[in-house]
């Protein structure tokens, strides 16, 4: 096992990260501000309560998921993208380390680093509305469930992507849509019923359901099949990734 | 001496079906400079990707230092440091980030003292804190040539190291291989210039439509394939060559200028007085004689030409 190898990458991206620091904190912290003012204040003063909890603390984990799905995404896609384009992935090929110690330290740095902002995004929430976080353990479990998860999504789509446009394309075409209709912003339970079933085929609801559960004890859908179905894209993801290495696809000829 | 490199029946087929390596059989001994020959696109960087890990290739085996490029990959990964042929750097990293990041991705501890040495081996010490982006063509060669020696490779694959690169830069990585190959690193290297094989290279083989046609000792070479050409620069343009001079194997250079004489230097000997007098027998006076050993690139050409 070339742990050193692992780290490296790691450390690289999260060098990457920590360059632009500012950059980095300050845009999901406006973000969040953001959200209050619109859905908070203006949206949320016409709402009085979800579930007997305020609509400023119903939207704290769904907000958070938002930040983290987007991140997870682009971190990763970027951080295998980038050698790629540069060329200098021959150096990786080249390295006496596996595929696993690979996703390691690419899936393992976008992942640290959206749960950075997520935990950005919570410290900012509590500034404006009173959160409680009922259950830590589950909260962070999701919270690096989902990060993980994402992160190789968008390492998938780091190594599937030929130009950068393509990038783009799924997580604004796909995921975004995705997230803002799997109840970041309310319940579901609030549609009218042929769109609450057509809400079950989108995975984000587990997602936030199962998050928000741990926050509140409330969610459009019980723990249990929550993290069921995180774990079931999660092993998707995993199978794409071992496919892709398996066979070389946009890594070798 | 045991072969550092062993490659059999290596075949590769892209899959647009276009056949990069036919059949490719050759073995590297440890501690040689090996120079790889052949015209764009002949499967040059083909053959040294697939050593490297970073072509898959269709069949046949590879082995390096004993162990296979598959099974054994960690070891014989470790154990080969490359340096592309393209400009593949992280532009955005100091030269001592990028070339630390290299050690530490082929699994070892930090040794400041071997990539100092390094570093200064190639004349990048007092650029170590500059980014790469900022450094020109040639510093940026040295930094991949860094990168590729900062885990102490036993094996060194330079595809086409000095394309590009000016004389004098040229020189001095020239004395950076020679270096190497003294501690004991073997050196495999491809090029378009001729002169750098025949200057640096042990063995040379010579590599055209993705087959080996040619692997030999450069002395050997030169010796078996070498031709000599003795030439008389004339003091007036001949028109036509006597008949007699015909004879003893003279032809006529140079618009009548050149007299000149070809011959094998490893088989013929020829009576150098006999031809000169037959020269001046026939009253033709001339001005200078000077002798000319055919250049591995005449080889090459005449080789990649059959």
């Amino acid at each position: 096992m070339n742990w050193r190898g692992a780290f490296a990458i790691f450390e690289y991206e999260m060098k990457r990260f920590f360059r632009t620091i500012m950059q980095s904190i300050i845009s999901p912290v406006i973000s969040t501000v953001l959200y209050f003012v619109v859905f908070g204040a203006a949206i949320g003063s016409r709402i009085s309560q979800i579930d007997g909890i305020s609509y400023g603390a119903f939207i704290v984990p769904g907000m958070i998921m938002l930040a983290l799905l987007g991140q997870s995404i682009s971190n990763a896609s970027f951080g295998i993208y980038f050698p790629r384009f540069s060329g200098t992935i021959y150096e990786y090929l080249s390295a006496p380390i596996s595929a696993f110690e690979m996703i390691l330290g690419f899936v393992g740095a976008a992942a640290a680093k959206s749960i950075l902002i997520g935990l950005i995004i919570l410290a900012t929430s509590y500034l404006f509305v009173p959160v409680t976080i009922m259950h830590p353990f589950w909260m962070i479990t999701f919270l690096v469930l989902t990060a993980v998860t994402f992160s190789l999504f968008g390492f998938i789509i780091g190594l599937w992507a030929d130009g950068f446009e393509k990038l783009q394309i799924i997580p604004l075409l796909v995921v975004t849509p995705l997230t803002f209709l799997g109840g970041s912003f309310y319940s579901i339970k609030v549609l009218p019923p042929f769109w609450q079933t057509v809400s079950y085929f989108n995975p984000v609801v587990y997602l936030v359901s199962g998050f928000r559960w741990s926050f509140y004890e409330v969610s459009d859908v019980s723990r249990n099949i929550a993290l069921g179905m995180t774990g079931v894209f999660m092993l998707a993801c995993l199978a794409g990734v071992w496919w892709i290495f398996h066979t070389g696809y946009r890594l070798k000829t | 001496m045991a072969p550092i490199i062993s490659i059999s029946n290596l075949s590769k087929t892209y899959a647009t079906g276009f056949k990069a390596l036919k059949n490719i059989n050759l073995e590297i001994s440890k501690g040689e400079i090996f120079a790889l020959l052949g015209p764009n696109g002949a499967g040059k960087t083909t053959l040294i990707s697939v050593i490297c890990g970073i072509v898959t290739k269709s069949t046949g085996q590879v082995m390096v230092g004993g162990q296979s490029i598959e099974s054994g990959y960690r070891k014989t990964r470790q154990m080969i440091g490359l340096v592309p042929q393209e400009l593949h750097l992280p532009i955005f990293d100091t030269v001592l980030s990028a070339v630390s990041f290299t050690r530490h991705l082929f699994g070892l501890p930090r040794n400041d003292a071997h990539i100092e040495k390094i570093l200064k081996q190639l004349s990048l010490w007092d650029k170590k804190d500059s980014k790469i982006m900022a450094l020109s063509g040639g510093m940026k060669r040295r930094v991949l040539i860094a990168k590729a020696l900062a885990h102490e490779p036993r094996v060194l694959f330079l595809d086409e190291p000095t394309a590009g690169v000016d004389v004098a830069l040229r020189k001095d990585m020239w004395n950076v291989v020679r270096a190497l190959r003294d501690e004991g690193v073997t050196i495999i290297l491809t090029t378009h210039y001729i002169e750098e094989a025949e200057e640096m290279a042990d063995r040379v083989g010579v590599i055209s439509n993705g087959e080996l046609i040619l692997v030999e000792e450069k002395k050997a070479l030169m010796e078996k394939m070498g031709q000599k050409q003795l030439n008389i620069l004339l003091d007036t343009p001949l028109a036509a060559l006597p008949k007699k001079l015909t004879q003893l194997g003279f032809v006529l250079e140079q618009s009548g200028q050149r007299l000149c004489y070809n011959y094998d230097s490893k088989h013929d000997k020829p009576d150098v007085a006999k031809l000169l007098a037959a020269v001046a027998g026939a009253k033709i006076s001339y001005s200078d004689i000077s002798t000319q050993q055919s250049s591995l690139e005449d080889i090459f050409l005449g080789l990649v030409k059959q």
